[in-house]
């Protein structure tokens, strides 16, 4: 088999791992090496769905042990199976970097007799890119459960970031669709993970060469929609997980169907990428805006709205707290109003160090006016010739172009204003009870 | 401020040569309706006055700049005349008044017309240099290595560091064909030199099977079932897809059609925009 047919084959298998940053590493480039890492990530081309590439995804292998029900790589399907050799990993991966194709490597794997053996086919890989190609590139590398402890401490200092899947949020769902696998299994290198970073930087306090363990921290993933977890367990397994491991991303995947199993939906159903969305924003609200799981769903209300985004339906849910000064208000207030995010945010509060703002000098701070009219006054004042009519209000806030893009069949039928969605929606008269001063 | 009402001033191009027009302003109290550099279009109504280069003038202007208003104002325009914007010369001037009159202050003044028009240059330069951190593709010829790009911006002053640090041990250029400027990298040194013209030699076999393997990945890594041709072309935009290969690779025919004849230079002696 050459070369190409197993880069396609091995991509092919690794490329429903949704991660793709190369961010969180910053290091230098040297003497005598290849390459350097930059902390904000930088995508280096964007495949036909969209995605960005920064990284070779490739498996070393996709041959399995395993037979987890949602694998394309599982042992009773008939795919074709090929495997790298490490130093075929190293090498590719060097010229691709050199051309600027990629800004480095991530490599996983199937299970190949033993998660121990596999994880040193895996060390093997990055030895070689490391110590004798002397690669400073980026490297993200899976841990495999089950491993044992040392091997896996070994292959964390020669990577920037290291992940574990979760691939199904809930314990129930693992024992029907992952059998080999358990919640235990998972959590156990997950932790030792965290707690050698942990370690770790306080050895860099003590000692400034000691070798640094995934300085671009630990991510995960989990598969949407193959089960019936709903969207409020999963943002609070996410907010655990952010709390408890420190993790530093968390990617959700919808689920696209690859192999044929009673126990998965079928085979020609969509992945449902509007619920992954929404996963998304809620994720970056709960990073970057200082929300909390608990604030966003529910067990009353535990799915979000598909025609809301998270932030506008906590507000509407919330409009005692608003309209909101935009020349007073905190940061923290405000980004929590729809259409103002940390960039405007941060501009707001430099600006008006400057002066008074108004509706006009938001726009150019970036500020959606358009969602956050509602929710904003300006020295005291509404936006002149504002109208917040229900229909107007809820209108505004729906993204029609959104919607479009993430066409999903049962919204298909859905009329503008159909009664099982607004009923997730506060009550109607919604706005009249919106109220400002002024 | 005394304003002519048909003043245009004329310069060489070059920072210093902007700097010498701030200068003029400023010495004789005048406002010119138009800055235009040697050689581009200028307007047939306006009288013309032909500025001097002069090292020492811009000296005093440059060093005013951190000293009356700030470090990061100095940044900003260096970056506003390396941007492409239209008029990016009067939008300087009327930041550097904005800003001596109101000193640091000014760096808060998002709101303000001027600044928020030469802050949105700088960002427009600030998202082409970072794109093409990414987008930029070396073919290897033995020991060099080289690429093509054709920015907007003058993005070349600001990505070399990236790229000097990256590949410290490799020989290499990056050839900027609408400035028509080159970054010439060797271990230890680098240059931005002018380069007329270049075209790239055939890459070799070993080059091409490597672009070859690239393309055979990049088709793999994307997932039929969520295609989003939109989204790829907001993220990648189009006029950056002539060279990449796994682009151009792809789809030979749409690539030929988008060859267009190289962009006049906006600035006839980029050297001196260092």
């Amino acid at each position: 088999m050459d070369m190409m047919e197993k880069l396609e084959i091995l991509t092919e298998s690794a490329k429903y791992d949704v991660a793709c940053t190369s961010s969180g590493s910053q290091r230098s480039g040297q003497a005598g090496s290849l390459g350097n890492a930059v902390s904000f990530g930088i995508c280096h081309s964007f495949a036909a769905d969209g995605r960005c590439i920064s990284l070779l995804k490739v498996l070393m292998t996709n041959g399995c042990i395993y037979d987890c029900a949602y694998c394309i790589n599982r042992k009773s399907n008939p795919v074709r199976r090929a495997a790298f050799t490490p130093q075929e990993i190293a090498d590719v991966t060097m010229q691709f970097y050199r051309r600027n194709y990629i800004e480095g490597l991530f490599l996983s794997s199937g299970i190949m007799r033993s998660p121990d053996y596999t994880t040193e086919q895996l060390i093997a890989a990055l030895e070689l890119l490391r110590n004798e190609y002397h690669f400073r590139g980026y490297i993200h590398v899976k841990a495999i459960p089950g491993a044992d402890d040392a091997l896996l401490s070994r292959l964390g200092t020669l990577a920037d970031r290291m992940s574990v899947n979760i691939e199904l949020p809930s314990q129930e769902s693992l024992r029907r669709l992952a059998p080999d696998k358990s919640k235990q299994s998972i959590l156990q290198p997950m932790g030792l993970i965290t707690n050698k970073i942990t370690e770790n930087s306080t050895e860099l306090v003590k000692y400034k060469h000691a070798p640094r363990f995934a300085p671009a921290g630990q991510s995960t993933q989990m598969i949407v929609g193959a089960t019936p977890d709903t969207d409020y367990q999963i943002l609070n397994l996410t907010e655990g997980l952010y709390k408890k491991y420190k993790l530093k991303r968390i990617f959700y995947s919808a689920y696209t169907p690859v192999v044929e199993d009673s126990l998965l939906p079928s085979l020609d159903t969509k992945p449902p990428l509007l619920r992954e969305h929404r996963l998304y924003q809620a994720d970056w609200l709960l990073r970057f805006y200082g929300f909390e799981a608990k604030e966003l769903l529910d067990e009353a209300a535990p799915n979000f709205n598909p025609l809301l985004d998270p932030k506008c339906s906590w507000a509407i849910n919330h409009r005692e707290q608003f309209p909101v000064e935009v020349n007073r208000a905190p940061y923290e207030m405000l980004l929590r109003v729809p259409g103002i995010g940390v960039r405007s945010a941060q501009r707001i509060i430099k600006a008006r160090r400057a002066g008074t703002l108004d509706f006009h000098a938001l726009k150019k701070l970036g500020v959606v006016l358009k969602r956050a009219q509602f929710f904003i006054t300006c020295k005291g004042r509404p936006l002149e010739g504002l109208k917040v009519g229900e229909h107007t209000l809820l209108r505004s806030l729906m993204s029609g172009q959104e919607l479009a893009k993430f066409q999903q069949p049962e919204i298909e039928q859905l009329s503008f204003f159909d009664d099982s969605y607004l009923a997730a929606l506060p009550e109607a008269g919604v706005a009249a009870s919106f109220s400002y001063g002024g | 401020m005394f304003v002519t009402s048909s003043l245009a001033y004329s310069y060489d191009g070059s920072f210093e040569g902007l700097l010498c027009c701030v200068f003029e302003s400023y010495q004789w109290k005048e406002t010119p309706l138009a800055i235009h550099s040697e050689g581009s279009g200028q307007g047939l109504l306006l009288e013309a006055k032909w500025i001097e280069t002069d090292k020492i003038k811009a000296d005093r202007v440059l060093r005013s700049i951190p000293l009356k208003i700030s470090r990061e104002a100095e940044e900003l325009v260096r970056l506003g005349f390396w941007s492409a914007v239209p008029d990016k010369e009067m939008l300087l001037l009327n930041f550097l008044y904005l800003g001596f009159s109101n000193g640091s202050a000014v760096m808060n003044m998002l709101a303000d017309d001027t600044f928020f028009a030469l802050n949105k240059a700088v960002r427009l330069l600030r998202r082409e240099s970072h794109h093409y951190l990414g987008f930029i593709r070396f073919t290897v010829y033995g020991p060099v290595m080289a690429a093509v790009i054709e920015p907007q911006g003058y993005v070349l002053p600001v990505i070399k560091d990236h790229f000097c640090d990256r590949f410290q041990s490799e020989s290499f250029m990056i050839y900027d064909r609408t400035h028509r400027v080159a970054l010439i990298h060797q271990p230890g040194r680098h240059a931005i030199v002018p380069l007329d013209e270049w075209v790239p030699p055939q890459p070799d076999e070993t080059e091409a099977a490597y672009r070859r393997l690239w393309q055979s990945f990049y088709h793999a890594i994307g997932i039929k079932e969520r295609k989003n041709d939109r989204q790829r072309a907001s993220m990648m935009p189009k006029r950056y897809w002539k060279h990449l290969p796994e682009m151009t690779g792809m789809r030979p025919v749409r690539a030929a059609r988008q060859e267009k004849a190289p962009r006049r230079p906006r600035n006839p002696k980029p050297r001196e925009l260092q």
